[in-house]
């Protein structure tokens, strides 16, 4: 590639990843930094932002793509803004968390917006089924609450006020007292 | 039970600030260890008996006594890649007490002589890293992080990474590998990181939980802290119980109490009119136990004798509801998923587990098949750069050796529905990939 075909990055996601790279005491350290930065930027690690990010760090977009593809929050395709993560796996699965999934992909349907993918743990199985919506930990949910879910995230409000997990105490022997569902876990369709 | 000591003041308003955590104590251990020597600090580590809280349950103060000694770049770094289904002690940890875990990094550093410092975070915890950056900055303020530390000659650097969802970055070399801009692949050990970790240099990894007990030892002397749990299980475990159980979350436990104890007692059992079928003691990595197993005490070695292990201290219930190829598939789905691909025996073996798995539920497996996945399993375990393979191989194998009969029941009753029983004709197995 000459350098007339070289694309830059612009100036504020270039200032961010150089500030990145100048925290470590190898730059290449900041790869991951700079992937989220440059999709905070353009909402996926797309060709073009892999190749401003080489630009900036002084690595190849290949490598950059073979970081990229290895780590599940850095997005390969194009996708809606808003992430819906719903914990699959087997403490969530035993409280219902398979037919929150599928309820919360029924809801979202088509609507370009939101990226809702079943996840494996997210590390807070005290309130599950639960999801991470734009990384704010919600839960125990139930297939009522997705309608005031996904209504809570269109209107850019704070996501299920009541139910989130960075208000919750952790010696409140009450606080993680749930009921459950008559059924056994069901596999995603 | 002794009185919580990591979770004494967890719900304390305001316990993330520093002007909160210093008034409940919090960074006296820290001067007291700067007046000491170095290795009178780490003296008090081994004293302790403290085993690492993430897995592997190593002694932590042996780990820091690898490294070597000497004035040359040496590493810590705190493994906060919490990502052991059932596990959510760390993310507990460091959303409500961070200062804790960075008073145990400091401390920790000085006995091991590491100048620069990394917390490596799991990129699914947000909320907790956003809390854990603005402690450090209080925590830079204040001079306990930075040059000259409390004008002492200890200084360190202190910086925290997000990662960005990797079970296999939980490895510690992996871990490394995806701290230096890499994808997180495991490497070969020898060298153990202790003497090439990051950047090649001698590093100390170790867990959220671990690093946060450091300043409760300096402040109780390690002699006194050995005297809590069992003779080779020493101190409190913060314990994540989850799945069918009434109250589900993170409790503070004294090392050996019975199990029994925190399932039902702290937890409250499974819902009214259900048993406990089976539980994983130490994450889904850990091989299975039974309701009859309820009454061991709860720590390494008796977990270990009962060919299971205590892991990361994640207790997952399952009830007599669930049926155990569910179970089954489940878990060896997730470490199909998490799998690096660089090992064939678990890059090949998460993935036909699970094909054979799903053949069961089809009905188009037959009891043979039972014996090929077990033999399967034993021939992952030992047989790759790290666990990861292992983690799946010892809950699947116990799985099947411990509910066989239920295993070939399932096999039989999916045979008969889907036409495929004894005497009728059988399809030929599938034995290339794409059929499954």
């Amino acid at each position: 590639m000459s350098p007339a075909e070289q694309v830059e990055a612009p100036v504020e996601l270039r200032a961010e990843i150089e500030r990145q790279m100048a925290l470590y005491p190898d730059s290449r350290s900041a790869a991951l930094p700079a992937l989220e930065a440059a999709q905070r930027v353009y909402g996926w690690c797309s060709p073009e932002a892999l190749e401003e990010v080489a630009g900036v760090m002084g690595v190849t977009p290949a490598y950059l793509e073979s970081v990229a593809t290895f780590y599940d929050m850095l997005e390969t395709k194009p996708v809606g803004r808003h992430n819906v993560y719903v914990c699959t796996n087997i403490s969530c699965s035993l409280c219902g968390a398979d037919e929150l999934f599928a309820a919360v992909r029924d809801a979202a349907g088509e609507d370009a917006e939101f990226n809702v993918r079943a996840f494996e743990c997210l590390g807070a199985c005290d309130i599950a089924p639960m999801a991470s919506v734009d990384g704010v930990y919600v839960g125990p949910l139930t297939v009522e609450d997705v309608p005031r879910m996904l209504d809570d995230i269109r209107a850019g409000r704070p996501v299920l006020a009541d139910k989130q997990l960075a208000t919750r105490l952790v010696a409140d022997p009450n606080a993680n007292s749930q009921q459950f569902p008559a059924h056994p876990i069901e596999e995603p369709a | 039970m002794t009185d919580a000591l990591l979770f004494k003041d967890i719900d304390e308003p305001g316990l993330c600030t520093r002007e909160v955590y210093e008034r409940r104590g919090g960074y006296a251990s820290l001067r007291k260890a700067l007046a000491m020597e170095p290795e009178a600090v780490l003296a008090e580590l081994e004293a302790s008996g403290l085993r690492g809280r993430g897995g592997a349950g190593f002694a932590m103060g042996k780990k820091v006594s690898f490294l070597p000694k000497g004035s040359i770049d040496k590493y810590l770094v705190c493994n906060a890649d919490e990502s052991e289904p059932g596990t959510f002690k760390d993310r507990e940890l460091m959303q409500k007490s961070p200062h804790m875990l960075i008073e145990g990094i400091v401390i920790a550093s000085f006995a091991a002589g590491a100048n620069r410092s990394f917390i490596y975070i799991r990129g699914e915890y947000v909320h907790q890293a956003d809390v854990l950056d603005a402690a450090l900055a209080e925590a830079r303020d204040a001079g306990y992080v930075g040059e000259n530390i409390l004008g002492s000659e200890h200084s360190l650097s202190l910086l925290l990474q997000r990662g960005a969802g990797a079970y296999i970055c939980g490895e510690e070399t992996a871990l490394l590998d995806s701290l230096e801009g890499k994808r997180g692949n495991p490497r070969l050990k020898p060298p153990f990181p202790a003497n090439q970790g990051l950047y090649q240099g001698p590093t100390l990894i170790n867990n959220v939980e671990t690093l946060a007990t450091v300043p409760t030892i300096l402040d109780m002397g390690g002699a006194q802290y050995a005297k809590l749990g069992t003779d080779t299980s020493k101190g409190t475990k913060l314990v994540s119980v989850s799945g069918h159980v009434q109250r589900p979350g993170n409790y503070e436990i004294e090392l050996g109490v019975p199990s029994r104890e925190i399932v039902y007692g702290l937890a409250g059992g499974p819902p009214e009119g259900r048993e406990v079928k089976c539980w994983f003691p130490g994450g889904s990595s850990s091989p299975v136990l039974t309701k009859d197993d309820l009454d061991l005490p709860y720590d390494f070695d008796s977990m270990a004798k009962a060919g299971s292990m205590l892991g990361s201290g994640a207790i997952i219930v399952v009830d007599d509801s669930t049926p155990i190829l569910d179970v089954a598939l489940k878990v060896a789905k997730f470490y199909r998923h998490e799998s690096c691909g660089k090992c064939t025996p678990c890059r090949e073996g998460t993935n036909w587990t699970v094909k054979t798995l799903e053949r069961i539920e089809t009905g188009e497996a037959t009891p043979m098949d039972l014996e090929i996945m077990a033999s399967v399993q034993e021939h992952i375990i030992g047989n790759c750069l790290c666990v990861l393979g292992d983690a799946m191989a010892m809950p699947i194998g116990s799985l099947i050796a411990k509910f066989r009969s239920e295993f070939e029941a399932h096999i039989e009753a999916a045979r008969a529905a889907s036409g495929l029983a004894p005497g009728a004709s059988t399809p030929a197995p599938a034995l290339a990939g794409g059929l499954a």
